[in-house]
Parts: structure tokens; sequence; C-alpha cells
């Protein structure tokens, strides 16, 4: 017997998040969950797994890949997707250039980051999504700080901050005008540490980018940069180019996203770096260090 | 921090969400800057980034609330519009800090913020006392059913850490409070929170005071009671239906228990239909549980074939709230659009039911500020609290909001908009 009822807080972020999972199904048309292959989205997966056991999940993957992908990425993605014998949609933003709808940025810190939203709106129009749920925790950014589980997006996409609708108990409204849409963020309440923690307590199996390997590497105004075939390096870049022993704190397009010098291999011993970490993972992301505001900017116009 | 990140250290913790009211005045920015910079929940980009920008707005020292207001507008105007939740941990618990704006104009994102709390910190300047904000933010936190308040009496500092202006105040809120009957238990707390005394370290200049620091306080004060355990609800969400070989014939009805303790052999009914069965299993991705409790998230297995669906009801046999179509309920109007005058037609959704709503009648708004009963007016706008009567187009399974927070509160939807423009508790 119980001598209280209470459960622990990673039990009690998992139910809210499969709570939330379960009411996108029930309360929208067509959800899709947005699955980038990094490690927010295998959780939310996971969690979606575990919110409609013993069915499948009742509604698609969608990638929005920039064709600058790591291979582990994209490797691990295929066979995650096959275990879960989902769907899996692919919103590609190669297609969006080759249809001319954006021009791709040139130069040493060409990204196409920016690129993503409209791939993004796009493959949710193509496919009448009008619920798209996202990784997005609030403690990654000040601008998610405000976000709601339930954010409306007008037709356009766009994400009004000052308008948003109040969310209280447990009741979430997700009523809208045809060509709106929403997306849903589960994970809203998780900090980092509750994700590692949750992959380590599930024992979730995660791309080998985020653990500890050598590779060439080079810096770029201070943030370590993998060398791929997708970053034009510098002149005086290319010799400052070496093998670093790093992993990725977070994944994303390969132009934008930083690595860590780290020797962390295992789960334990990320979970102690990050007990002792003094930057925020979005300290290595090249793409919110363009202004103050950069990350509410690119959300506003439909950034994830 | 050393003990968070040893798995069994951080597996045991549970969670605690409060919520913060004040003004910038009364040092809550200072407050929550040194709770979460002492458990290191601020890192040194955060804190470079705001050092920045408060030395590019010409602030003198610097500006932790610009850690909160992320938004452009809110920078600019160097307020806080919005609900900010915050995060941080000690090795005993997790922490969601929602953190509202005081102004009077806000009551809407205070009542957002204090609808999932736990606890409320009440921020009062030891120079002012109790003032009429105090008593706003403590009605709106009784109106929501927090059950343990704190009341910080801040910048001891500067009342030389005297004793008897202290225990004046506590007094005077006392003596408020009597009129406030949904808090259990009332906290005080003489701090600097400027200087650190009593936030996270006990206060040297204070002997004469012998409770704890308002962290420790934090970190120990038992919610195990908050959730209710005795009446068993369970809203379903979701029917889940696998179709597949191995589970022909399963199917799970899906929600996150909203009160009392389920368990497989339990007799249960069906709301509005009145079928009856019993539990024949509880159901996870990591086995069967053999009871289940709020807030749990579960689907459970009836032993006999009985229609249910999304917007029904498991209760036990028992146990069950009246379907009623009549609702007397206190709402507070969020819209800064409309207005309800009188009658007024709008969708309502109460746990995942939604239908038609009808108000009926205003009988009164509440002056947050004295408490009195207004009359004379009876249009609510935009943060306007009172009470209505309303009539539902289907039969709600509705508990009073003093019994149960998820089976007792709804929120009013415009039909055009879709904008949510009231929060309703039922009496």
């Amino acid at each position: 017997m119980h001598q209280d009822y209470t459960i622990t807080h990673l039990k009690q972020l998992e139910s809210e998040a499969i709570y939330i999972l379960r009411e996108t199904a029930a309360q929208f048309e067509k959800p899709v969950l947005l699955f980038s292959g990094g490690k927010d989205s295998i959780v939310m997966a996971h969690l979606a797994r575990k919110a409609f056991y013993p069915s499948r999940l009742p509604f698609p993957l969608m990638h929005v890949d920039t064709g600058h992908n790591f291979i582990e990425t994209m490797e691990y993605r295929d066979r995650y997707v096959a275990d879960l014998g989902a769907e899996l949609v692919v919103a590609s933003v190669q297609d969006a250039i080759d249809a001319g709808k954006v021009t791709e940025e040139t130069g040493p810190n060409a990204s196409r980051n920016g690129l993503q939203t409209v791939a993004l709106l796009e493959g949710l129009e193509a496919g009448q999504y009008d619920a798209a749920l996202g990784g997005g925790r609030r403690d990654e950014e000040k601008a998610r700080a405000k976000e709601r589980f339930f954010s409306h997006r007008d037709s356009l996409g766009q994400w009004d901050p000052k308008n948003q609708r109040p969310e209280l108990w447990n009741i979430f409204n997700g009523r809208k005008q045809h060509g709106e849409h929403f997306r849903v963020f589960p994970l809203s309440n998780w900090t980092e540490m509750d994700i590692w923690q949750y992959i380590k307590l599930e024992n979730i199996e995660l791309p080998s980018l985020y653990f500890s390997h050598v590779r060439p590497c080079f810096e770029r105004n201070g943030v370590i940069m993998a060398v791929t075939d997708f970053i034009e390096l510098l002149p005086e870049e290319s010799a400052t180019v070496k093998d670093m022993r790093v992993r990725f704190r977070t994944i994303g397009d390969a132009t934008c996203t930083g690595a860590a010098l780290s020797d962390a291999a295992d789960l334990d011993a990320i979970i102690g770096e990050v007990a002792a970490a003094r930057q925020t993972e979005r300290g290595t992301r090249a793409d919110d260090k363009r202004s103050e505001t950069a990350m509410e900017d690119r959300k506003k116009e439909g950034y994830f | 921090m050393s003990e968070t990140n040893t798995a069994a250290g951080y597996l045991d913790m549970d969670l605690l969400r409060f919520t913060t009211a004040g003004s910038v005045d009364d040092g809550k920015s200072t407050l929550i800057g040194r709770l979460l910079y002492d458990s290191k929940a601020i890192f040194e980009d955060q804190l470079e980034a705001v050092e920045k920008s408060s030395k590019s707005r010409g602030d003198e020292n610097v500006n932790l609330a610009l850690l909160t207001d992320g938004l452009r507008s809110e920078r600019e105007q160097g307020i806080t519009i919005d609900v900010a939740y915050r995060y941080f941990a000690t090795p005993k618990r997790k922490f969601i800090i929602a953190d509202t704006p005081g102004h009077i104009q806000y009551t809407r994102n205070m009542v957002t913020g204090a609808s999932t709390a736990n606890l409320a910190i009440l921020l009062v300047d030891a120079r002012k006392g109790v003032i009429e904000q105090t008593c706003r933010h403590a009605f709106i936190a009784n109106l929501l059913r927090i059950q343990h308040v704190v009341v910080c009496v801040n910048k001891m500092d500067l009342v030389d850490w005297d004793e008897a202006t202290y225990n004046a105040i506590v007094e005077d809120f006392k003596k408020f409070a009597s009129r406030l009957d949904n808090i259990v238990e009332v906290t005080f707390i003489p701090a600097s929170a400027l200087l650190g005394d009593n936030i996270v370290n006990k206060s040297k200049h204070m002997p004469w005071y012998q409770g704890p620091a308002l962290l420790y306080h934090l970190e120990t004060v038992y919610i195990g009671a908050d959730e209710n355990h005795i009446d068993a609800r369970l809203p379903i969400q979701w029917v889940i239906r696998p179709h597949s070989d191995k589970w022909h014939d399963f199917r799970g009805f899906a929600g996150r228990i909203a009160g009392g303790v389920f368990k497989p052999g339990d007799p249960v009914k069906v709301l509005p239909s009145g079928f009856e069965s019993t539990i024949k299993s509880i159901q996870t991705m990591d086995g069967e549980l053999e009871e289940a409790f709020a807030p749990m998230s579960v689907a459970l297995t009836l032993n006999d074939e009985i229609d249910v669906s999304r917007g029904d009801m498991l209760v036990k046999l028992n146990n069950s709230p009246e379907p009623t179509q009549e609702i007397e309920a206190m709402i507070c109007w969020f819209s800064s659009d409309k207005k309800l005058a009188g009658r007024g037609k709008f969708i309502m959704r109460h746990t995942e039911k939604e239908v038609k709503a009808l108000v009926k009648e205003v009988r009164y708004k509440v002056n947050i500020n004295t408490l009195h009963k207004i009359e004379d007016d009876l249009v609510f706008s935009h943060n306007d609290i009172g009470r209505i009567s309303l009539h539902a187009s289907a039969p709600l399974m509705a508990d009073s909001y003093s019994r149960n927070r998820i089976t007792g509160s709804f929120i009013l939807i415009d039909e055009q908009t879709n904008e949510t423009v009231a929060a309703g508790m039922i009496l």
C-alpha cells in the first residue's frame, strides 16, 4: 500500500506530455509529429508510443530536411521510423530551392536554417496538417518561455506572442478557423536535465553524435564547427582544421550546429556534464547569435 | 547540485509548481533571480546576454527580469506582459515557477498561473505592509484554490530587521486572510532577497525568527494531499483500438486521472450513460499497473463491452457527480475585445467535453481589492471576476471546484473568434 499517492517529477512530466499528445490526436483532424532525429523529438516520439500503446501512432512523422544532415542523423531516423512502424513525410528544403520558392544564402556563413520555415509551412500545407507537434521546451530560450502548449498560428503560419490564448488547468482550446493551424509542444515543461534523465530511465537509444567522438573540426566566431561537405571554409579557417574530441548538445543543420569539446561517452557522463554546464545548449547554436531576439523573429514567421 | 546528477537523487524528486506575484518594486525579480542563480538554473551565456542588454538600456544593476521578459515588446516597454515559466531543481525537488506580473490589468495572467500551482509566494514590502495588491493576490490564490501560501515579508534590511514591524504585518495579513477559506496553510517568512537573508540561507540578522528559509520551505512543504485521492474520476480522452491480430478485441479507455484511485476489479460506472462494469486492467507500455491515481495518464480496460467515448467519465459506483446542465460558477473574464453583459452564448469546455453554454445571469462581480460585491455594474470586461449562472446544452459531470480542480473547472470560448474569453470555477 502507498503511504501517500505521489509520483516523481519525471512521471508527472511524462503524464502531462501523454495527456497533450492524446489531446492533440483528439482535437485535430490531421496532426503530424515533427521529427528531426534530435533528442527532444526522439523523446516526444517515445512518449507518443506510450500514449497510444498498444496502437500505432495515429499520426505520421515529418522530417524537415535541410539536405545538410549529419549522416549519423539520417541513419538513425530511418532505423527509428522503421522500428516504430510509422509513416514518414519528408519536407525538403532542397525541393523548395529547386522549385525556386526560396533563394539559398551564399558565402561562408550560408545556412539553410531560415529556409526550413518555408519547407515546413509548405509541408504542412501539402499534407493539410492542422497541428504540428514539436519538441520545443520553455527552458531553451527566452522567447520560448512564454510559448503555450497549444500555440495558435494564423493562416500564414505566423505566431502572435501578444495575443496568445490563456491555458488553465488541463483545458486546451484547439479551435481554429479554416486554414489556421496549431503548433503543439508536449515537452514545454521539461528541462535539458529532465530530457537526459528520462532518456536514461527509459533506456532510449540516441544518434551517436550525442556521444563523444573524434572528428575534423574548426572554430568560427567562437563556435566549434564540424567539417562537412556543406560548409565553405575561409582560407584562414582551413589552416585551423584539426581532429577534436567532441559531441553535439543539439542536432540540427550541419552548417549551424556547433560541437562542444567533450569526453562524455555515455549517458552518465553526459548527465554529469549537463549538471556542471555553465552554458545553455543553445549556446552552441550559431543561428541564435545573430541578434538578441533572433529566436522570436524566426518563430513569428513560423519557425518551430 | 552534485546530488541531483546521481540517478537515485534525481529520480526520487517530486514536483512543486508555484506562482510568484508582485511588482518589480517588491523585489520579485531579485527573489527569483536569487533562487535560480543559487540553484544554478541560470547559465553563463544567459547572464552575459542579460548583462549586455541591461547595459545598453542604461540600467544601473543587472536587471534579472530580462531573463524572463523575452518578448521584444516586453523588453522595449520594460514590463512583463505574460506568464513566464521558469525551472529549477535542488537535490530534493524540481520547481516550476509561473511568474506573473503584478499590475491590476494582468489579473488574467495571475489566474492562469495560479490554476496549476500548489503554492503561491506573496511578496510584501516590509516598509509598506499589507497593501491592496497583497489582498488581490491572496484573493486570487484563494479563488484558484492554491492550498499553500507563503507571505514573504521582503526588504527587512530597510526596516532594520525589526521584529515588531514584521509581527504587525503578520497580524494584518491574518486578519484579512480569515475571510479566505480555501487556503489550507499560510507561512510567513521575513527576508531580504537583495542580501539573500532567509532566501536560500537562514538570516543572521533576525535571530528572533525561528522558522525556515524560503528555499527550505519550498523543498519540504507537504503536497502529497493536494490532489483529491477520494473521489475517483477518469475523464475519457481517447479510446485506444489497435485493430491488430495480437490486440484484436482490445479497447483501452485513455485519459489522465482527475481524482481518486482505480484498481483492477473495482466496480465502475460510465457517465452520463450510467452503464456499469468492472476494471479488467490498467494498461501502460511498461506493463499492467496494480493501481492508478491522479495525475497519472493511463488506459483502462473493462470486463464488459459497453459504449464509452471521449467526453464520458469513469467513476466508482458509489461516488459519482450528479450530471447537471445548470451550473453556478465564479468566472474571470479574459477578453479585452468582448464584454459579457447579462446573457451570452458560448462554447464551453469542461474536462474533455465541449458543449454550448448560455450564460443566464450575472449574479454579482467582486471588487478584488476590497472583496466587496458589486451589484450595480454587472457587465464583465477584461480582468473582472464574479459569479454567474449558466445552462449547458448537455449534462456535465461536474464536481465543485473546491472538491476537484479538474472536474470543477471550465473555460468559455467565443463562437466567432475561438478566443478563450473566460475561465470558470464551479460552486
